[in-house]
């Protein structure tokens, strides 16, 4: 029965239409709604249904951050993790970064396989999951949209451009999930009521002497140029005599 | 100092990305170096003959025929060597093995970079593509995908160097075990010239294909669709455009019955010309096309389909 552990990022909800600072120095996010990544909560649902499957014996969540990420790792707790564990950096933490903390924390909980979300979708980076695994030396399926476990080994399907691709791993693995990998349970009032007497702990990310200094300095941020506003037309043929005498496209 | 560019191949064919990130890599006006992990001999040439490829090294050991994150990114460690850049065409392929290779080598990665600047400089998009940031590494090498359809193909016609490199024990934790590709009379969804997509308001798998596979077949277009299709059944998963899908950036985009979230958007902007069908009005969709059509798809895609008899 496996120990699973799940990263868990929080982000800007999903639905924010997110603006940058009058002065282009970063991206305002002060007073935003701000939830659990979504590959994450593919994470964490995969994990409980591995549980659910009689393969998992316990889950972990943790979470980097301040003291803010108890939100996202209450839901976590919500969905159906038994515990969880906060990370705090005062710092701001990169991908390299929370990959060695995470490297840390897995020689710590010592778990089976570990699964993260594909990517997190302010930064859109898509790297962490890989680089915990080249940091352990584990096995690596990034953006799965399917996992089997059996006898010490998972079979997962990998979404790749153009079709899929299947593998085999040996445990203790990394996993990425992907949005097709499952659908997120909805999180009842009960539980997270119940969520709230389930232990979230807090360790601090000096505590486990890792250089977690951002590598890549933010310069500037700003909104990129909208496309030209276009026009409407008004008939099938009004659209295919622009596209072909403005545009000179051959139709 | 040169430049090493990882290339992605399907065993025979490269990967038409790879002549953009070529274009890509030289910024930095020093010699490319172009690696493959596997591969026939014909990709070997076809690597060579890009222009501004300076040498093509060749990784080829029967475990690189079906080439795993794990062996690639250790391949990488072994040959980096003076490299000052390492850089591939962002996509499937490039984003399982570079962060691996990166954390390997202690550097931080910059993922789908739109604009490379002098002093280790980029600008990228965050958040689906809504805010660009400009972001300088301070790492002394560079690891960093770029975002094709920002560059040009490199022409061909060159003759680089070939030259052959032993591989890295296997890693034998991980196995390959099948790959399934979508075997279509269509041209590649990535490359394609032009690109017909479509939205949930199509309403089933059938009338998705009924509808649009007309309009793609006259168009020589490839078949795009959002999430929302793919999720409700009505297109294959290879088939999404957007944030977490394929970006695509064809002559001629078509949305039907496509609202045009952020997600969707991001994977088509940069569309050349942008055709929108959806009855609508307030449709943002609208915002990012260049040509609006207000009308029921089911009327007026047949319509389009016998026009261009």
């Amino acid at each position: 029965m496996m120990k699973i552990l799940v990263a868990v990022k929080r982000v800007v909800d999903y639905n924010v239409k997110v603006r940058v600072k009058a002065d282009g120095s970063d991206v305002d996010i002060d007073n935003v709604k701000m939830s659990v990544n979504p590959f994450d909560e593919n994470a964490i649902e995969e994990a409980l249904r591995l549980k659910e499957q009689g393969k998992a014996k316990e889950i972990v969540a943790v979470s980097f951050g301040s003291a803010a990420n108890q939100d996202v790792l209450r839901h976590a707790l919500a969905m159906g993790a038994d515990r969880a564990i906060l990370v705090e950096s005062p710092a701001t933490l990169q991908q390299l970064g929370v990959a060695k903390l995470l490297k840390a924390l897995v020689a710590r909980e010592q778990p089976d396989l570990v699964i993260l979300g594909k990517q997190a979708i302010d930064d859109d980076a898509g790297q962490t999951g890989q680089m915990l695994a080249a940091l352990l030396d584990y096995p690596q399926a990034t953006f799965i949209s399917e996992i089997k476990v059996e006898d010490g080994e998972i079979s997962v399907t990998r979404e790749v451009d153009g079709g899929t691709e299947s593998l085999a791993l040996s445990l203790p693995a990394v996993v990425t999930a992907d949005l097709r990998l499952n659908e997120p349970r909805f999180v009842k009032l009960p539980n997270l009521m119940m969520a709230r007497k389930k232990p979230i702990e807090n360790i601090s990310a000096d505590s486990f002497g890792v250089d977690t200094t951002p590598r890549l300095q933010l310069l500037s941020a700003s909104e990129p140029p909208a496309r030209k506003a276009g026009i409407k037309v008004s008939s099938v043929q009004e659209l295919l005599s622009k596209l072909r005498a403005v545009e000179g496209i051959a139709l | 100092m040169s430049i090493l560019l990882l290339a992605e191949h399907n065993g025979h064919q490269l990967s038409p990305a790879v002549y953009k990130a070529v274009t890509a890599a030289q910024f930095w006006n020093t010699p490319v170096h172009v690696l493959l992990a596997g591969g026939s001999s014909e990709v070997v040439q076809q690597a060579a003959s890009i222009q501004g490829v300076a040498r093509v090294i060749h990784a080829n050991s029967s475990h690189l025929a079906h080439p795993l994150a794990e062996d690639v990114a250790k391949l990488l460690t072994t040959i980096v060597g003076d490299y000052k850049v390492i850089i591939a065409a962002h996509g499937s392929f490039s984003r399982n093995i570079l962060p691996r290779a990166a954390a390997l080598l202690d550097v931080a990665m910059i993922s789908d970079v739109l604009e490379i600047k002098p002093d280790n400089t980029y600008v990228r998009s965050i958040y689906a593509g809504n805010i660009h940031t400009t972001i300088k590494s301070n790492d002394a090498l560079q690891i960093l995908t770029v975002h094709s359809s920002n560059f040009a193909a490199a022409s061909t016609g060159a003759n680089a160097e070939i030259t052959s490199v032993e591989a890295p024990a296997r890693f034998g934790k991980t196995r390959w075990v099948s790959e399934h590709h979508a075997h279509s009379e269509r041209p590649a969804l990535s490359s394609a010239k032009v690109v017909v997509s479509g939205g949930r308001s199509l309403g089933s798998a059938e009338k998705f294909e009924g509808v649009l596979a007309p309009l793609a077949n006259k168009l020589g277009a490839a078949l795009g669709a959002t999430r929302a299709a793919v999720d409700a059944g009505y297109a294959a998963n290879e088939m999404q455009v957007g944030q977490t899908g394929v970006v695509v950036a064809p002559e001629l985009y078509i949305a039907v019955g496509i609202s045009g979230a952020v997600q969707h958007t991001y994977g088509m902007k940069d569309s050349k010309v942008v055709v929108a069908i959806n009855q609508d009005p307030e449709a943002p969709i609208f915002q990012v096309a260049d040509y609006g059509l207000v009308a029921d798809l089911f009327d007026v895609v047949p319509e389009l389909v016998s026009s261009l008899n």
